[in-house]
């Protein structure tokens, strides 16, 4: 069994939705093409050019069987940044004659949301649908909002910060037959759920590799072939991936991605089970020691790498500082300078507190349940340590209701 | 966010946590901030026959610097007038905690928690002007 072996009193790392180590099997499989096999895959004189394009073509074709793709509907990019930007405005140039409406959700990635404000300032709109408390999206309002000239709609398959599952299917069939394109980011998707283009009709799909155990730097966009999407190329220059992303192709990234999402397919059930009984170890755990916990995010329609939690009457960014013996994210965006709760959270309802004290837990191949229960003998004594200090928790035990309370504003 | 050693020592071991009854009438309670904000700060005096504050108390709800801005605050008061008190700066505990520009509003509310206190005191206690004013 390969383990990835972390040097002791490092952070017991739960933060698996930001990014991943590289599997050794899949450095293993990198290795060759940075030194020996270390030709341009575009050289089409030579053995060394050769290859590497075998490399890449294998590459590709792994990438597209982990999501019942053609290897032809497979374009590298960057990462899934780069992919999303090339789907929504690639696709959103290609059609503008046909209309100029997109739809997302208002808890997508930063990636599809910054991308629809460019968009927005070029003069198209965007109509960002408000999800149901429990981060779903209402397909009746998803309905409702369709136009006439809506051309592109955009849909995070699993969230990053709330780890809920979309429904995929409904969404795909709805904008198949109101001829939307679908551009599904499946970022946090993939390796953990089956992913199949075709079940839900999607038409251009953002995937990236270091979420999945693969090296950063890398990540692909599906674009369907039949019936045929286009797309206005974003980067231009040698014309490569069929001119829809030139540059240069990282052969031993793109070998990476491939080994990496082939691992991913494999592993997935096998690691989803492990993972689920972690997780429900984790919830248990806190829930049982630590009152008044609210979980964020559905918990069926849900992947089971990811936990998020809110602790009332404690402040998030205190609350990481005191689990700094855990590697997780907070929903609080204190330690930059906006002093903004997460958006994320925020779209669910929730008030600014427990959008500000939540925590995400993310687990992964690598996790234990020795960490998995330092973890919680850690978050019970932190929060009680908190509370000790929170003027809110002893309102909250003489039984006064916050919210009656008029807060000096500051 | 890299924290000061300073503010680390105060957040890991705060001074002076708790509270005092706030129906007493040697007390003065502050409480400043708003949990929709992330902070709320609450301060608490008690002070002796001479007008001295000899003892404080606080519990905060917030970020690390501003637990450490009101621990701070319950050291520096002690011992004081509350002429003295009054005349803390936000910008004595900014630069005492070393605290980075995004979190110079944690020394804010600090020192308007100082003030709420000192004005709840006097308020019960009819109101003593004060001369600094």
């Amino acid at each position: 069994m390969n383990r990835i072996v972390l040097p002791e009193q490092r952070p017991i790392y739960l933060d698996y939705q930001s990014t991943t180590p590289v599997d050794p099997l899949v450095v293993e499989a990198m290795l060759p093409y940075l030194t020996e096999n270390f030709g341009n895959p575009a050289s089409r004189s030579h053995s060394y050019g050769w290859s590497a394009e075998k490399a890449v073509e294998r590459a590709r074709e792994q990438v597209a069987a982990a999501i019942h793709a053609d290897p032809r509907e497979i374009v590298w990019t960057s990462g899934a940044t780069e992919a999303s930007n090339l789907a929504i405005k690639g696709a959103a140039h290609f059609y503008s004659g046909k209309g100029r409406h997109l739809i997302t959700l208002r808890t997508e990635h930063k990636a599809t949301l910054d991308t629809c404000r460019q968009l927005e300032r070029e003069g198209f709109e965007v109509t960002y649908l408000e999800v149901q408390e429990n981060g779903l999206v209402d397909l009746d309002v998803f309905r409702a909002a369709l136009r006439p000239d809506t051309i592109l709609a955009s849909v995070l398959y699993v969230n990053n910060e709330i780890g809920v599952i979309q429904p995929m299917e409904e969404i795909g069939k709805m904008l198949r037959e109101h001829k939307v394109l679908f551009h599904v980011d499946a970022v946090q998707a993939l390796g953990k759920i089956p992913v199949d283009v075709e079940a839900i009709q999607a038409d251009l799909m953002s995937l990236s590799a270091h979420k999945i155990y693969g090296p950063k730097g890398i990540g692909a966009l599906y674009v369907r072939r039949k019936p045929r999407v286009r797309i206005e190329a974003q980067i231009h220059g040698g014309g490569h991936e069929r001119g829809m992303r030139s540059g240069t192709l990282p052969t031993h990234q793109i070998v990476g991605m491939g080994a990496a999402a082939e691992l991913a397919v494999q592993l997935m059930d096998s690691d989803s089970k492990r993972i689920r009984q972690l997780r429900d170890r984790l919830l248990v755990g806190i829930t049982s020691q630590v009152e008044e916990v609210y979980i964020n995010g559905d918990m069926e329609h849900r992947v089971p790498h990811n936990l998020n939690l809110s602790f009332a009457y404690v402040e998030g960014e205190s609350l990481i500082m005191a689990l700094k013996g855990i590697a997780v994210s907070s929903g609080s965006a204190c330690t930059s300078a906006s002093l903004e709760p997460s958006y994320v959270l925020r779209a669910l309802g929730k008030s600014d507190e427990l959008a500000h004290s939540s925590i995400r837990f993310g687990i992964g191949r690598y996790t234990t349940e020795e960490e998995i229960d330092a973890t919680i003998a850690l978050v019970a004594a932190k929060v009680g340590k908190l509370r000790e200090l929170s003027p809110l928790w002893e309102m909250h035990l003489e039984g006064i209701d916050l919210n009656s309370v008029q807060w000096a504003a500051h | 966010m890299a924290y000061s050693e300073k503010v680390i020592d105060h957040y890991e071991n705060p001074r002076n946590v708790g509270g005092f009854d706030k129906n007493d009438t040697s007390v003065g309670t502050g409480m400043v901030g708003a949990p929709a904000c992330g902070d709320v700060m609450r301060l608490q005096i008690k002070v002796n026959e001479q007008g001295i504050i000899e003892d404080a108390k606080f519990k905060t709800y917030g970020c690390g610097s501003a637990i450490a801005s009101s621990s701070l605050v319950t050291e520096w008061v002690k011992g004081k007038t509350l002429d003295e008190a009054m005349t803390i700066k936000n910008s004595q505990i900014a630069e005492e905690l070393e605290l980075p520009p995004v979190k110079i509003h944690c020394s804010v509310l600090a020192e308007d928690a100082i003030k709420a206190a000192i004005a709840d005191y006097r308020s019960k206690n009819g109101g003593v002007a004060s001369e600094t004013h």
